[in-house]
């Protein structure tokens, strides 16, 4: 009882969902642990971190801003959501090896898909956060 | 690091599933279920496609 009224008490805070869901995309699963949900919020950090790291493991491309063709817009903005992997894989050069095995596309993808399902996993917490999700 | 096709496939079909049965669903029971019919189609779906793909050629 005590955890659910402590529940709506931060629900009703404006601020508390929206900071779920920065938390959310800088970490993956970050936003299920703050919402003390850990074996989801695990669950989906390993999710998460695992296809970034394979992707990477297998040579695939990070996309920087770009202008130019619209795929690689499309494809930025899905490394962008990984939140703070794609800005340390940015700051250390990962991911940007030049192309020579064709599983480095894989790894393209998967490093993309990982910041996509980051970001569905950031709004899953925000909709428990404002409890427009039940559980 | 190398990985096959199949592999791969495998790997992608795990972790998306996951994702897709906690993010979809409310309750544990059913985000297992859901995570579990997901992992099925993606990887049911990627073998189909193949067959597919080796008949178009034959």
């Amino acid at each position: 009882m005590a955890t659910n009224v402590s529940a709506a008490a931060r629900a009703q805070s404006s601020s508390f969902p929206t900071m779920v869901l920065i938390a959310a995309w800088l970490i993956p699963g970050a936003g299920h642990l703050m919402l003390r949900k850990w074996i989801r919020g695990g669950l989906l950090m390993a999710s998460i971190l695992a296809m970034f790291v394979i992707g990477l493991a297998l040579k695939g491309k990070i996309y920087s801003p770009n202008t130019g063709d619209l795929l690689d817009i499309l494809n930025f903005a899905g490394d962008l959501g990984n939140g703070l992997l794609y800005i340390l894989a940015r700051i250390f050069d990962l991911g940007t090896a030049a192309v020579q095995v064709a599983t480095a596309d894989y790894g393209t993808k998967f490093i993309v898909v990982a910041g996509l399902l980051n970001v569905i996993a950031a709004v899953d917490a925000h909709s428990l956060a404002t409890g427009r999700k039940r559980s | 690091m190398t990985i096959s096709h199949f592999g791969a496939v495998l790997l992608f079909a795990l972790f998306a599933s996951i994702v897709f049965g906690i993010t979809q669903r409310s309750e544990p029971r059913m985000m297992a279920r859901f995570g579990a019919f997901c992992f099925i189609l993606f990887v049911g779906g990627t073998i189909a496609a193949s067959w597919v793909m080796w008949l178009i050629k034959h």
